[in-house]
């Protein structure tokens, strides 16, 4: 796997979890014609882009290893949060409260726990 | 004010429903993996995370529709996930042999840092919540 990517896409989503903890405290909706709202979209964003990054070069690596790993389950965890972002953005943009960030948190912090799960699918003990 | 419907998606609402959608796609990814791949080793451990994953799905959907017929099936499928957790979770302590491999639920759904067990109080307090506003 590509440790650098899957590494920098932990902490963006992490970060972009934050952000939203920040919003619920501050009792802000996800309002995408503000700074705070337009940003953290920005953010998930660029985290989608490198999900996407990931999936690819993940499948790509997938189909040429000699490793014996669970394909379904290391495939599953490559498209899983490809498609939980932007489910999770549409849900939270649908909020007009602070409980629209509160979505994006567990859209965001789902990210991590499913790249973990990615590596160790990949180094082979799953 | 909001009708039922509205009400039972908007708020606290929202954020449970997406624990409850992510759960949904994370046991039913898994037990299809289970099935697909492993199914003789462990039979009765992948038709439970199948039962589960469907009583996922089953209260994803109904709470987001949140009309009164789809919140008494969400209240249903809230109580079933309940027992569910508490049983399977006792059976996966008591009997190990019975569980070689683990679903949601084993535990108490110790792999899922035991949100599957508080998730169904969650729903049911939500439920209740919303339905005490109608009805005032």
């Amino acid at each position: 796997m590509i440790d650098a990517l899957s590494t920098t896409l932990t902490f963006v989503a992490l970060g972009a979890a934050l952000w939203g903890v920040v919003l619920m405290i501050a009792n802000r909706p996800l309002a995408p014609d503000r700074w705070f709202g337009l940003g953290l979209l920005g953010v998930l964003l660029l985290l989608e882009l490198g999900l996407l990054v990931q999936a690819v070069a993940g499948l790509v690596q997938l189909f040429t290893t000699d490793r014996d790993i669970e394909e379904f389950t290391f495939g599953g965890y490559l498209v899983a949060p490809v498609v939980i972002i932007p489910v999770a953005a549409f849900w939270a943009l649908a909020e007009r409260s602070r409980w629209g960030p509160g979505v994006l948190v567990i859209g965001c912090l789902s990210v991590p726990v499913l790249i973990l799960r990615l590596g160790q699918v990949w180094d082979g003990h799953a | 004010m909001p009708d039922l419907a509205t009400r039972t998606r908007s708020g606290p609402g929202r954020l449970l429903i997406a624990v409850y959608a992510v759960f949904a796609l994370a046991a039913t990814a898994r037990s299809a993996v289970q099935i697909a791949t492993k199914f003789d080793q462990a039979p009765l451990a992948y038709l439970l995370s199948a039962f589960a994953a469907v009583v996922y799905i089953v209260a994803t959907v109904c709470l987001t529709r949140g009309n009164r017929t789809s919140r008494r099936v969400a209240t249903v499928s809230i109580v079933v996930e309940l027992i569910g957790v508490l049983v399977i979770g006792t059976l996966s302590l008591v009997d190990a042999q019975a569980f070689p491999d683990a679903t949601v639920w084993s535990g108490y759904g110790r792999g899922y840092g035991f949100v599957p067990l508080v998730l169904p109080v969650l729903g049911l307090w939500w439920l209740r919540r919303t339905g005490q506003v109608a009805d005032r």
